[in-house]
């Protein structure tokens, strides 16, 4: 309980401010396209130069927490993924904005990030010690299987059909091979010196779902001037609040997903939100609601996301190891002030230690309280014209890709890749498993050939990757998934016949 | 005509020459930019960011410096940027990371060697450590060279990927011990490598010493030998590799420092040349660089010349038998 006794510090007016000004900042970089969380956070680094340790760290803390969720904001109105972890959001979020309901799907997506962001960093307060041995647990085997059983959602994820999402899971997983590769440097597929890096998944995100969007928008907007105006509900707060709570399923799901995915080093946040809403939705009696503007998906991806962020911090806390890039960001702003992370920090700084660990907690709340109060404004999104909404989101993608890495080959690769994708939309392909293939396949494949090495020098690869307990267990998972989506493909055969693709044309344009 | 336009563009190139080299004088009259090749947040951008923190005093420069990362490919995008696009206009200042360029440009498929760049001064020396997990059988050199010998091959340890500091040191040590270790490159850096240590994935690891200083202070570590030719100030107990018995020089030592690319005015070069160095002895720069846990190894132009030179020359031989 020792935590208690510094909330104290964290309501000094100073630190107070420094809390407002990171969470409104961070929801405001949050929520524009290509400003992922790990950016937010390093811009903020040399403002906590001149701060005191634990200020610089509120700052960050807040800004962390509050970009995460901001990332909501563009996936629900534009579709586009402020980061990968927003992915699963556009694909009921965006659907329920442009029925009109996307006030209703903000404010379900702050209210269940604060959910899932409170119980995440409930864990870090009280479990830090135990949920340090469970990120060490995961070694190259068991990310290999972890990463395997990520592609075994891509087939069921948001396609017409089982075939169409594996195949475009297989163009992701071919596009992740491009540049050198991570461990021995070999070139491979290096065929423009923009590529020479390999794809950068943010870039890449920003292409595949915006730029097909700005194209449609564009083609319509030629064809019928006054575009048609979307009626954008009103919706009470108290009514998100009550339903939240009583999609009780999806709520739980995606905070228990997010926590234990987000604690492994080197995996989670990119993708907790899509294994979360992949398991809501196979857990779900109504499942074929999802992708159709369900908010049960909205609430399982954004609880998911924001519930990644407090574990995601346990490896840096307690091993001083860095799980993510944000993770890395912060560990320079503790490093600034000579503080290393580790026992040191909760010994012998414990006042830094639990003061961001509380403003983190206070944080998920303002960011809930100012989210809400932004949704019905920003939902009134969906009102302007399309022709002029096209142009803001082109601009706003060209700005992302090229912040990455300011990098004018990042804004050739969104460019060339949004197009592509426009077409594939046309036949029935999706972005969503496209993305999965890109981010999974590096993670898959460096554990892979690390793994290999490992086992050649000690063991042999069999034994490697196919004995242990965690190894067993993870192999069972893959299987079980596997086995789930080719039951429900026979059971309902729903083969993609002429007349469906007619009907997604439709539902497109 | 032709011979009068070209007879005058050269007068001109004369005029606008001199017009520059007088100009000279008011550098730098705007901000600077100094191009990092990997991410926010990682050692190299965490001690540019120090380090330039007080160019913009009127003592220094008198213009602040901006940090740009161009992250990718173990450094290779952000030099390939450095050597092809980068204007030489004194503007455009890249940090430089030995033996990894050297290295890179030895294995090839890059557009940069050494003589790509022009070095301005060097900031920091980050030598490559051995460690081993706090509770591991091994306590000594001695001890891992002992089980490589009776296990050959089978000697696992991770380090920061190939052709990096890490992995020379290990090239080093398999060298000079005269046995066969199994080298596992890991894909997410010198904290991926201190991951696989900690979590018993491998045996040991050859790792950064400032990154192994902070996780020896956490109590996960055992730090058994520096790949430098002196101890380290920051680990006083910790015998170098030359002391337990191995021929191991500093060939692996992570040098960081400030380059421009090659083009770059002299006056211009040789005004950083004279400032820069000044700017990293600041007090408020070292405190920090202490506080960080990252060892500070000042260099003028001249010995950054000498030492890039002497480097080529090392890691070439190493690496022929690759």
């Amino acid at each position: 309980m020792e935590f208690l006794l510094y909330f104290g510090d964290v309501f000094t007016p100073f630190n107070f401010m420094l809390l407002l000004i990171g969470t409104i900042g961070g929801l405001i970089l949050g929520a524009t396209p290509g400003l992922s969380p790990t950016m937010a956070v390093a811009l903020l680094i040399p403002f906590t130069f001149r701060l005191e340790p634990a200020q610089g760290l509120i700052l960050l803390g807040a800004a962390y927490t509050s970009t995460v969720a901001g990332g909501a904001v563009s996936a629900i109105l534009l579709k586009i993924p402020g980061a990968p972890a927003n992915i699963a959001t556009t694909l009921d979020g965006h659907t329920m904005a442009k029925k009109g309901e996307g006030a209703r799907a903000l404010q379900l997506s702050f209210l269940s990030s604060a959910v899932g962001g409170v119980f995440g960093v409930l864990l870090l307060i009280f479990l830090t010690p135990l949920l340090a041995q469970w990120a060490l647990a995961f070694g190259p085997s068991h990310l290999f299987w972890l990463a395997i059983l990520g592609v075994t959602i891509i087939g069921s994820l948001d396609s017409s059909s089982v075939v169409k999402g594996l195949l475009s899971g297989c163009i992701g997983l071919w596009l992740a091979t491009i540049g050198f590769d991570d461990i021995m440097g070999t070139q491979r597929f290096i065929f423009h010196s923009s590529v020479s890096g390999g794809i950068n998944v943010i870039p890449a995100l920003i292409g595949l779902f915006a730029i097909p969007q700005v194209i449609t928008m564009f083609a319509k907007g030629r064809r019928r001037l006054d575009a048609e105006v979307i009626a954008v509900e009103k919706h009470p707060i108290s009514k998100a609040f009550s339903e939240v709570f009583s999609r009780f399923r999806a709520l739980t799901i995606g905070t228990l997903t997010g926590s234990i995915i987000g604690l492994i080093p080197g995996v989670g946040g990119q993708i907790a939100g899509l294994v979360a809403y992949d398991q809501s939705k196979k857990m779900s009696p109504e499942r074929d609601k999802f992708g159709t503007g369900h908010p049960e998906g909205v609430i399982a991806a954004e609880s998911a996301n924001n519930a990644m962020v407090g574990p995601s911090l346990v490896p840096l806390l307690t091993l001083s190891i860095p799980g993510s890039p944000t993770a890395a960001v912060l560990l320079g702003g503790l490093l600034i002030h000579g503080i290393f992370p580790g026992s040191d920090l909760f010994d012998n700084h414990p006042q830094v230690a639990w003061t961001f660990i509380n403003s983190m907690l206070v944080g998920q709340i303002l960011m809930c309280v100012f989210g809400l109060y932004i949704a019905g404004l920003a939902a009134r999104v969906a009102q302007v014209p399309n022709a002029v909404m096209a142009a803001v989101v082109l601009g706003l993608a060209v700005f992302g890709s090229y912040s990455v890495q300011n990098s004018m080959g990042d804004v050739y690769i969104m460019a060339a890749l949004g197009t592509g994708m426009y077409f594939l939309e046309r036949f029935g392909f999706s972005a969503a498993p496209l993305v999965l293939g890109l981010i999974l396949g590096p993670i898959a494949e460096a554990n892979f050939i690390q793994g290999s090495m490992i086992a050649n020098a000690t063991s042999s690869v069999g034994t490697y990757f196919f004995t242990g307990a965690l190894n067993l267990l993870l192999i069972a998972i893959v299987v079980a998934s596997v086995g789930y989506s080719v039951w429900m493909e026979l059971r309902s055969r729903r083969y993609i016949t002429k007349d469906d693709a007619v009907a997604k044309e439709e539902a497109l344009s | 005509m032709k011979n009068l336009i070209a007879a005058a563009s050269i007068a001109l190139m004369g005029l606008t020459g001199t017009a520059i080299a007088d100009g000279h004088d008011a550098y730098p009259e705007r901000p600077l930019m100094l191009m990092v090749s990997y991410g926010a947040g990682g050692a190299t951008d965490f001690q540019a960011r120090i380090v330039t923190m007080t160019a913009g005093n009127e003592d220094a420069l008198g213009m602040p410096i901006a940090i740009i990362n161009k992250p990718g490919a173990g450094g290779r995008v952000g030099w390939n940027w450095f050597a092809s696009q980068a204007e030489a206009d004194g503007y455009t200042l890249g940090a430089y990371n030995i033996p990894h360029f050297i290295a890179q440009s030895i294995e090839g498929g890059v557009e940069y060697g050494a003589d790509s760049f022009e070095p301005i001064a060097n900031w920091g020396a980050d030598p490559a450590v051995f460690v081993v997990a706090a509770d591991s059988e091994f306590n000594s050199m001695e001890d891992v060279i002992n089980y490589a010998t009776a296990n050959p091959g089978g000697l696992t340890f991770s380090g920061a990927g190939l052709f990096v500091g890490h992995h020379i040191a290990a090239l080093q040590l398999e060298k000079a011990a005269g046995v066969k270790l199994a080298y596992i490159p890991n894909n997410k850096g010198g904290a991926g490598a201190m991951k696989a240590v900690i979590a018993g994935e491998v045996l040991g690891g050859v790792n950064n010493l400032s990154d192994a200083f902070r996780a020896r202070e956490a109590g996960n570590v055992k730090i058994l030998g520096v790949f430098d030719n002196d101890r380290n100030d920051f680990m006083p107990d910790v015998p170098t590799m030359k002391e337990q018995g191995y021929e191991i020089d500093n060939a692996s030592v992570n040098f960081r420092g400030v380059m421009v690319p090659k083009g770059t005015p002299q006056p211009i070069i040789d005004k950083l040349a004279e400032i820069v160095p000044t700017m990293f002895e600041n007090g408020r720069v070292a405190g920090k660089m202490k506080a960080g846990g990252s060892p500070m190894h000042i260099m003028t132009r001249n010995e950054v010349l000498e030492m890039w030179a002497a480097r080529e020359a090392t890691l070439k031989e190493l690496l022929a038998g690759l």
